[in-house]
């Protein structure tokens, strides 16, 4: 199956990216040849396959509750674009 | 109207587990510091930071899950539920999606006012997920900037969903205070709505029967931000009515429309349809490759079960079975949390009467509780003192409201019964000088005698005030029953 | 031959005899970095005073009989992927040109403890996704052996910077061959350790199932000193293996007995060019000739190891790189060019009675959303994003994301049968020597296609050495790649060592401009 510009449009949405025109036409196209490259793994017969989400076997890895300084609000908020000392800011946010 | 459909509620509770610090970071928990003070790369979502979960928030999660009877999963993983919000940093949400650590339990409600009957709510999860940070918006949308504060990002909430089993506001109510209940006695919550560590986000739609008997459901709505459990109940009712007029309006089914939202106007005392962004609900969630999973033994889950204690339906049980006292009376008490129970187990066994030691628990240890706003271990007056007092009073000693100034006494002074009762100069009036006192009586009050003689047995009561004039130790019971029998002799 | 001849394990005991100083070393490799990364770009960011200060207090305490780290003394470069704590960690991106970490990656952190002297900081493809280092959007990186060429990547600029000897040594991360790709296709010796040996608490995430820090040296020796410093359990990083370290160091000099080694068919199939073969299957009778057996074997869904990790690596990378939103650090967009955007826009629609266009017209936040990070990555990064987006959204999941990692288990399987035959699996690192810079920018998927021989180790998580094992007729370099089964990096330092004993493809040097 191949991938149509409005699916892409609708995912350039999902990843909140901006694509011009003549990105959304080339991504289009290179999209759509990588996808139809990986869907050659369909013809992999996985039917008793667990899935393998993690490259190595590790279960049951947690810390301590236990309480630590926070870092200065100063260094926190140093590389936020746009703050106040105390926020950060971001234009209004309308509704929800 | 109300007959014409049938309500039916899910509710989606998350609450905030009692931890230290936060599920993925040494940050605290504390609520009401300075905005973004309870940061750290972790939590803000800094590039390279990575999250390692503290056990106390799973332990806490497993301990609910099992007092909600769920299932516990042998194997469970946390997932990226990712959507963009400038309260998520991380662009996604580490929750729990297909795997979750517990499921299918349920929580049994009864309504001690009998307005339904008792039933159990099925619980279809409960997972663990990491909470987002405030948004704050100005008042006019659009003027100024909205104003983003980390602190609470990150903090371990608990996600409880029920099935849809609710059928009106009122077991809904009684769901939810049930299972506030429960969350305080297991310690795993406080459970404080103004600070946000319990909040609500409830299901609704109708069943209503078509012309030619055809079972009809109404599209369900999503009602957010109520900030009470009374709030729930208001907008549970409200959406009810109003989905039923939009249902005579414009006979809209289940998925007819997409499912909507809206928010709950305290003030207004309405619910308002809230945007929903197309595509908001793609998610895309997937497993979190920086979280490994987590198994769980049956041997685990055993030592967790043990470890639960008594809980409320246990308890109220227990309360009415070995104490004979009511339904109602058992809730009252339970509901006041373990400590006034033990208080009022103690003091029942000591004065082996469960009912009086529940009359007096409720009317006047907790209107002390609650007129001093103290708890109950600092409460002056111990169980054995008070059963000792009661014991006075069962022994005729002392009548109740004698008794109850000396309780007042006691609250005070912090001294002891006999001691207190000899200070308000309580002391036992014996036989023969109450047989006087009462013959004095008749001799004085000839007419009352003839009336009583004449049937009138009410009349004897003037003679009891009398008594209590002549002598304010003598009980008034004990005086009534020899004034009839020497009326009777005479 | 001077200082900068020598390798970092002969520097280390020449500190340690007190016949050099740090300062005279970290001097010695600024200036070579002075004289000739102009020509290279290896590096982003390099700082002498700090280097050279540094040097200054590890010489004292040297001098003191105090007791120094593991690399005292020693300079090394990293990657400008891993923070370190008031310094700038820029991924190569426009979205991080500015971005200073609070705090120190684990490897960074380690470094210092081991009384590194960290010099500077290498160019790479944006956030490490690509395998030319074409993609930074900062600077150009050239392959040493030929400026015209690509250094591979992404931890091209660690590759250039060590083959040119302007570090002895350099920390790479690896997530789909991005140290052992450019080691190879610049003739030094590279290692990516088995998932979880090296922290990754502080390296900045592309695919985290796969990603591994690793070093990048001259010799095995060497990366083997190396890896000792970096490698080891960190409670900060909930996939790291908690088990001992050995002191590869030690046994890094240690032959093998009786090593059996692993043809991979799948290796040697259509497409790998005839110079790389000869090279590899002569470095193969070397190790015969040291007494190894060689063994063909098959990996029999290899062939599907590029298709399963461009599903797996771009939907990891999707979601790690969606905290790049100018809202919390990184680039943002002008907000007031973005509104006027907006209010344009709305014109038009409003103009056209467009009320559908209306409804999917972005609110403010989107837009700021969608232009910072447009503005922010570069295109690589913005395909990655796009198709791991897709491949996670409802409707693909199963079809893409959920077959794959079923596929990636049978990968690994078949790594793990192997393994029951054979010690160490040989084969190419790449399929050519370094390509011309350019050449494959405008085709993606031919570039994913090189990836083919590294990719499998990233998706088992097992370990991987490159070392150099010739040079084409056109003075390329050419390498040799060892796998080997989880936490058995010991095995592939020692059998690395032995073919560096034997012969001096890791002592070849390119003629600098
Ligand atoms: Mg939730
Ligand atoms: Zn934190």
């Amino acid at each position: 199956m191949s991938l149509s510009r409005e699916q892409v449009e609708k995912v350039s949405l999902l990843a909140r990216l901006q694509l011009s025109e003549s990105e959304l036409i080339a991504m289009t196209a290179q999209l759509d040849a990588i996808v139809g490259y990986v869907e050659q793994l369909a013809e992999v017969d996985t039917e008793q396959v667990e899935p393998m989400a993690h490259a190595i076997e590790l279960s049951n890895v947690f810390r301590e509750d236990r309480a630590r300084p926070s870092v200065d609000r100063g260094e926190i908020l140093a590389n936020a674009p746009h703050a106040d000392g105390q926020f950060y800011l971001v234009p209004a946010v309308l509704g929800d | 109207m109300s007959d014409d459909y049938e309500i039916v509620i899910g509710l989606e509770v998350h609450v905030q587990l009692l931890t230290e610090s936060k599920l993925f970071c040494g940050c605290s928990t504390r609520f009401g510091a300075e905005p973004n003070t309870q940061t750290c790369p972790t939590c803000t979502g800094m590039p390279g930071t990575l999250p390692v979960m503290t056990r106390r928030a799973f332990e806490l999660g497993l301990r609910t899950a099992l007092a909600i009877d769920c299932q516990i999963s042998p194997f469970t993983k946390w997932d990226r539920k990712q959507y963009y919000y400038p309260d998520l940093p991380k662009g996604y949400q580490i929750s729990q999606f297909d795997l979750p650590f517990s499921h299918d339990g349920g929580l049994d409600i009864r309504d001690p006012k009998g307005r339904f009957a008792p039933k159990r709510i099925g619980i279809i999860r409960a997972h663990l997920e990491e909470d987002a940070g405030k948004s704050m918006h100005d008042e006019q949308a659009g003027e100024a900037d909205s104003r983003i504060d980390l602190n609470r990002t990150g903090t371990p909430l608990l996600e409880i969903v029920s099935q849809p089993d609710m059928r009106s506001p009122a077991e809904a109510r009684a769901y939810l205070d049930e299972l506030k209940l429960l969350l305080v006695y297991l310690g795993v919550s406080d459970c404080n709505m103004q600070e946000g560590s319990l909040r609500v986000d409830a299901n609704i739609n109708l069943h209503l029967t078509g012309e030619n008997g055809e079972k009809i459901a109404t599209p369900i709505v999503e009602i957010k931000n109520m900030n009470s459990f009374r709030a729930v109940e208001r907008a549970l009712e409200y959406e009810a009515i109003r989905q039923y007029q939009v249902w005579q309006e414009t006979g809209q089914r289940l998925g007819d429309v997409p499912k909507q939202t809206r928010g709950w106007d305290d003030a207004a005392n309405l619910t308002r349809g809230q945007r929903h962004k197309e595509e908001s609900s793609d998610y895309r969630y997937f497993p979190d490759p920086d979280l490994v999973p987590v198994r769980v033994s049956p041997e685990q889950i055993e030592i967790v079960r043990r470890a639960l204690g008594e809980l409320p339906a246990a308890l109220r049980a227990r309360l009415i079975g070995a104490y004979g006292i009511t339904e109602y009376d058992a809730d009252v008490i339970v509901n006041q949390g373990r400590d006034v129970v033990s208080y009022y187990v103690e003091l029942a066994e000591a004065c082996s009467d469960g009912k009086m030691a529940s009359n007096w628990v409720q009317q006047d240890v907790l209107r002390t509780l609650k007129e001093q706003t103290i708890t109950i271990d600092a409460y002056p007056v111990r169980p054995a003192q008070l059963a000792e007092l009661l014991g006075k009073i069962r022994g005729g000693e002392i009548d109740t409201t004698r008794a109850r100034e000396v309780l007042a006494q006691m609250l005070t002074s912090g001294k002891g019964v006999a001691e207190t009762m000899s200070a308000l100069g309580i002391v036992r009036v014996d036989e023969s000088e109450l047989i006087e006192l009462c013959q004095q009586l008749l001799a004085s009050n000839p007419k009352v005698v003839a009336e009583v003689k004449a049937g009138k047995v009410q009349a004897a009561g003037a003679l009891i005030g009398q008594a209590k004039k002549l002598n304010p130790n003598a009980n008034p019971a004990r005086v009534r029953e020899i004034c009839m029998e020497l009326i009777a002799k005479s | 031959m001077s200082l900068t001849d020598l390798s970092a394990s002969q520097i280390l005991a020449e500190l340690n005899a007190r016949r050099f100083t740090a300062v005279e070393v970290t001097q010695a490799y600024v200036e070579r970095i002075e004289r000739h990364d102009p020509a290279i770009g290896a590096l982003l960011r390099y700082d002498a005073e700090t280097a050279l200060a540094t040097a200054r207090g590890i010489d004292d305490r040297r001098q003191a009989g105090q007791p120094v780290g593991l690399l005292a003394g020693l300079p090394v470069s990293v990657k400008d992927l891993l923070c370190s704590q008031g310094d700038l960690a820029t991924c190569g991106s426009r979205m991080l040109e500015h971005f200073r970490a609070p705090y120190d990656s684990t490897v960074v952190a380690r470094l210092k403890r081991a009384d590194a002297v960290l010099l500077g900081r290498t160019n790479l493809d944006e956030f490490a996704m690509g395998g030319s280092t074409e993609n930074s959007a900062l600077q150009k990186t050239r392959n040493p052996w030929d400026v015209t060429r690509a250094p591979g990547g992404s931890s091209g600029g660690s590759a250039a910077c060590v083959a040119a000897r302007l570090t002895p040594l350099s920390i790479g991360t690896d997530t789909g061959g991005s140290i052992r790709q450019p080691a190879g296709l610049c003739g030094i010796t590279g290692m990516k350790p088995t998932y979880g040996r090296v922290s990754r608490y502080g390296l900045v995430a592309f695919a985290s199932s796969l990603d591994q820090a690793g070093p990048m040296a001259t010799s095995a020796a060497d990366a083997a000193l190396l890896l000792e410093a970096i490698a080891g359990h960190d409670p900060c990083d909930s996939t790291s293996i908690d088990a001992p370290v050995p002191s590869y160091s030690q046994t890094v000099t240690q032959p093998l007995a009786g090593l059996t080694l692993g043809l991979a068919r799948e290796h040697f199939g259509p497409g790998l060019d005839s110079e790389v073969e000869r090279a590899v299957r002569e470095a193969i009778a070397v190790y015969e000739s040291l007494g190894a057996k060689v063994k063909e074997i098959s990996l029999p869904h290899s062939k599907y190891s590029v298709a399963t990790y461009y599903i797996i690596a771009p939907s990891e990378a999707s979601s790690n790189l969606a905290r790049y939103d100018g809202v919390h650090y990184g680039h943002r967009t002008d907000e007031r060019a973005m509104l006027a955007e907006l209010a344009a826009e709305r014109q038009k629609l409003e103009a056209a009675r467009d009320t559908a266009g209306l409804n999917r017209l972005d609110s403010p936040l989107v837009r700021l959303y969608r232009r910072s990070r447009a503005e922010g990555f570069g295109a690589e990064v913005k395909r990655r994003i796009m198709l791991g987006a897709y491949a996670l959204s409802s409707g693909y999941y199963d079809a893409y994301y959920l077959k794959a990692l079923k596929v990636r288990r049978l990968i690994r399987q078949d790594f793990d049968s192997a393994f029951q035959s054979v010690d160490l699996i040989a084969g190419p690192v790449t399929a050519a020597p370094a390509f011309k810079l350019g050449e494959n920018v405008n085709d993606p998927l031919a570039m994913y296609l090189l990836d083919l021989y590294t990719v499998g180790a990233n998706l088992a998580g097992i370990p991987g050495i490159s070392i150099p094992c010739g040079l084409s007729a056109a003075g390329l370099p050419i390498g040799l790649q060892l796998q080997a089964p989880p936490l058995e990096e010991d095995r592939l330092l020692r059998a690395a060592h032995m073919f560096q004993q034997a012969t001096d493809w890791h002592m070849r040097r390119p003629n600098l401009p």
